[in-house]
């Protein structure tokens, strides 16, 4: 192990090109040791690429790097671990089939070639006594819920002797009581002095509940920062965003209407066959946003595939407008049903075929292209008005690409995001199925998504929105579930909301 | 005992006689895809690999007159074709399924190009360990006659579990397997850990392949694999992964493909063809058993491609 004291790192006008694009643009920020330091910025404002060069994973085109005031020179990542420097990536670098033990032992850079577990053991439980929290070892790491699991990696980091850790958005994936002990264990080791920490965040809240200090970057240069109790988030908001205006979500108006989809009693198996899906009843109203919160694995994305008729139900029925639901593609069109799946590059589009072609899947096989509705199916294409739908969807929804030629895959996950939903929106909609449509968007592409979910809903549609974004949830629901455990563990009405309480209900000790 | 009794019992001892020699090569083979598959990489090349070596350690056996030369050699020529697999697929955009079928081609097309010459000549046999000699029956002496190779390879999986659970070997094995990207984070190279984990598979098929040739059948000619390397991939999925139970499904096919040759033993021979392609059966009854539509499989690797 490196030392237990906490170290500090500074970097002085770092500046990074790719060709002609400058993605780091002469930053020089001061961590200082055992300081919590948050760093904030949008999707694509050199965050990243600011924590890869301080990893060794790039080399700054110039500029220098401190550790503990003296002058370092990191090549690549391994020197990075010897000087003691560790990150926590935002998806898991864990091994899923392996137990945490195993992990720990094998991220070591000094495993022996035959282990010992009894020793080994031994050594790991001494190790987790110093700690402020544990881990059940023998579990495969797949088991372990995403918030043990960050606590995993968290833990593994200190057992390699790392003392200036770099955390990536720690807590998209926890709940909110989850991210604040995670948070606040951090933030303890950081007062005891046995660790620095740089955490790159999005939210606001966790910045000013847990960090010591701010640096904020846009377009690749350091455009402020400082002390965290001397700043307001509509002063770390004006930083990130600069002189951009927003897309606001449109107010709500329109009646709540008939109900649109109805579950009844449903009953299916998850994906491990171990567990099932209950929702004994669930229904969604024209004019109305119904979100489902929940912690990631708890049976939404079972929920959704029951919805989208790719997984079968043991018991109940889905209906949709006194209809029942088996999600083919006739009754969609008939019903007016549309889905945006999450991930939508794999689960919703093909990806090596064109922009064009990916629009033209509701509609492409109907003689009337006007009319979606139309029973009459076509053999040949008319390739010329796919070509003409895409340019009004392309221009309509400003989904950015080289040409609508393009193969799908190409563009970039808001574009396709946007696409997607243009298709899905490009007719009347009487249901609209969402999950986590936001997932990895940054800001601009989010606040836009947003809007166009919040029009379909003013324009009398039905929609249910499954997310694990609670602020999401927040921001576009007019009534918010709770799925736990395959559940639907809670509902209230936004206006009497709590979040605490939903929290409770989130992490399933209510 | 009557005459039904009698026909029974031979036919049961020597399904026994025939799990413990026809599933030797399945268990070398399928224990060299689960090592090559637990690294993340499929070689469906195996069945190439098998008949080279099939031909390689015949030939070398006749040359030197020493079997275990000829066990030796088969066991290289299978490492040259799991490096040879190996090396493609580290390029970029190669498929390795793609590859292995390519290689089980060229493996059996290269093995009857070299191996014609052999087709006549005896080669020495592999030595037996005799654990029937206890009984006066001929056929039970038969049946429990056990070849060095099948506890050998038995003991090999065992190695194999240990190596799994136990060294930084077979930990680093399971990374790659299970997560290229947390392989990389670890400064592991992916490439070169599923190189050299296809070229071991490759030697084990080798092996196998030797052990046909130079004991059961015990010839070499161009019909001596009936494609256990490519079942050998359906056996490693019923066996989820795990060698100790690569064992067991290599005992269930050996025994299956000894049901034909037992019947005929004593005197059953309609649907001759019917017996003969039992494992076939047992294969696909298997897979259809042990698959579902709504979740992937358990156990796999992550990175297999057949499982993504």
């Amino acid at each position: 192990m490196t030392g237990t004291k906490a170290i500090g790192v500074e970097t002085l006008h770092m500046t990074k090109r790719f060709g002609d694009f400058t993605a780091l643009d002469d930053v020089s920020i001061k961590v200082a040791p055992g300081s919590f330091h948050a760093l904030l910025g949008e999707n694509g404002a050199g965050k990243s690429t600011l924590v890869k060069c301080m990893m060794g994973f790039y080399q700054p085109t110039s500029g220098q790097m401190l550790v503990d005031d003296r002058e370092a020179e990191i090549r690549n990542p391994r020197e990075a671990h010897a000087s003691g420097l560790g990150m926590v990536y935002q998806h898991f670098t864990l091994v899923p089939s392996l137990t945490a033990a195993e992990n720990l032992v094998i991220a070591r850079e000094d495993t022996p070639s035959v282990i010992d577990w009894k020793k080994e053991r031994e050594r790991l439980q001494a190790f987790l006594e110093t700690m402020p929290f544990g881990v059940a070892l023998d579990q495969p790491v797949n088991r372990l819920s995403a918030g043990e699991k960050q606590k995993l990696e968290l833990l593994k980091q200190l057992y390699l002797g790392r003392r200036f850790l770099i955390l990536d958005e720690p807590t998209s994936v926890l709940t909110p009581s989850e991210a604040d002990e995670l948070l606040g264990m951090v933030r303890d080791l950081t007062r005891a002095g046995a660790l620095t920490c740089l955490m790159i965040s999005h939210k606001f809240r966790e910045v000013t509940a847990f960090a010591d200090a701010v640096s904020v970057l846009r377009r690749g240069a350091h455009v402020g920062g400082g002390r965290v109790s001397e700043l307001s988030h509509a002063d770390m908001a004006a930083m990130m965003i600069g002189d951009k205006t927003l897309t606001r979500s449109a107010a709500r108006s329109g009646q709540r209407g008939d109900v649109v989809l109805s579950l009844e009693g449903i009953s299916a198996a998850d994906r491990s066959g171990l567990k099932t899906i209950d929702v004994e009843s669930l229904r969604v109203a024209a004019g109305e946003v119904v979100g489902i919160a929940g912690v990631s694995g708890n049976g939404q994305m079972e929920l959704m595939e029951v919805l989208t008729g790719q997984r079968p139900v043991s018991r109940g029925s889905v209906s949709v407008k006194s209809v029942t639901f088996r999600g083919t593609r006739r009754q969609a069109r008939d019903l007016k049903v549309r889905f945006l799946p999450e991930e939508p590059l794999q689960n919703a589009c093909a990806g090596r075929m064109s922009v064009a072609e990916n629009l033209a899947f509701r509609s492409f096989d109907l003689k009337d292209k006007a009319n979606m509705n139309g029973k009459a199916t076509r053999t040949w294409l008319d390739r010329a008005a796919m070509r003409r739908l895409a340019v009004n969807l392309v221009d309509a929804f400003k989904v950015k690409t080289a040409s609508i030629e393009s193969p799908i895959a190409s563009l970039s996950g808001g574009n396709v995001q946007r696409a997607v939903l243009a298709r899905e929106l490009s007719d009347e909609v009487d249901l609209l199925i969402i999950a986590n449509p936001c997932f990895g968007l940054d800001f601009s592409a989010v606040a836009d998504i947003r809007a166009r979910i919040m029009a379909a809903r003013n324009a009398g549609a039905a929609v249910l929105l499954i997310s694990e974004d609670l602020d999401e949830i927040l921001e576009l629901s007019d009534r918010v579930l709770v799925m736990s455990e395959g559940r639907i563990a809670y509902e209230t009405p936004i206006a009497t909301l709590d979040v605490g309480e939903l929290g409770r209900h989130m992490a399933g000790h209510a | 005992m009557g005459e039904g009794d009698l026909g029974l019992w031979t036919v049961l001892l020597a399904m026994i006689g025939g799990a413990i020699r026809v599933s030797t090569p399945f268990i070398f083979v399928s224990l060299g895809e689960c090592l090559t598959e637990r690294s993340g990489r499929i070689n469906l090349g195996l069945e190439g690999t098998l008949v080279f070596g099939a031909m390689s350690g015949y030939a070398v056996a006749y040359e030197t007159s020493s079997a275990w030369a000829g066990v030796l050699a088969a066991a290289l020529a299978g490492t040259v074709f799991g490096l040879f697999h190996g090396w493609v697929c580290k390029l970029p955009r190669v498929n390795d399924i793609a590859i292995g079928i390519a290689l089980m081609l060229l493996g059996m097309g290269l093995a009857f190009f070299f191996g014609k010459p052999y087709i006549q000549p005896v080669a020495p046999d592999l030595p037996a360990i005799p654990l029937g000699f206890w009984s006066s029956s001929p056929q039970v002496e038969a049946a429990l006659r056990v070849n060095v190779l099948f506890v050998l390879g038995i003991a090999l999986a065992f190695f194999i579990a240990w190596l799994f659970r136990s060294t930084r070997i077979g930990l680093v094995i399971r990374v790659v397997g299970d997560s290229s990207d947390a392989a990389r984070a670890m400064g592991i190279s992916v490439d070169r850990v599923r190189l050299l984990a296809t070229a071991a598979g490759g030697a084990l098929a080798g092996i196998g392949g030797a052990y046909l040739s130079l004991y059961y059948p015990g010839s070499w000619n161009e019909g001596i694999s009936s494609g256990q390397g490519l079942m050998a991939v359906a056996l490693v999925i019923f066996a989820r992964w795990n060698p100790v139970n690569c064992i067991w499904a290599a005992l269930l096919f050996g025994a299956a493909g000894a049901l034909g040759p037992a019947l005929q033993s004593i005197g059953i021979s309609k649907g001759y063809y019917l017996s003969y392609a039992a494992p076939y059966v047992l294969t696909l009854i298997l897979l259809i058993a042990t698959s579902s539509t709504t979740r992937a499989v358990r156990c796999a690797p992550g990175e297999l491609s057949i499982t993504k």
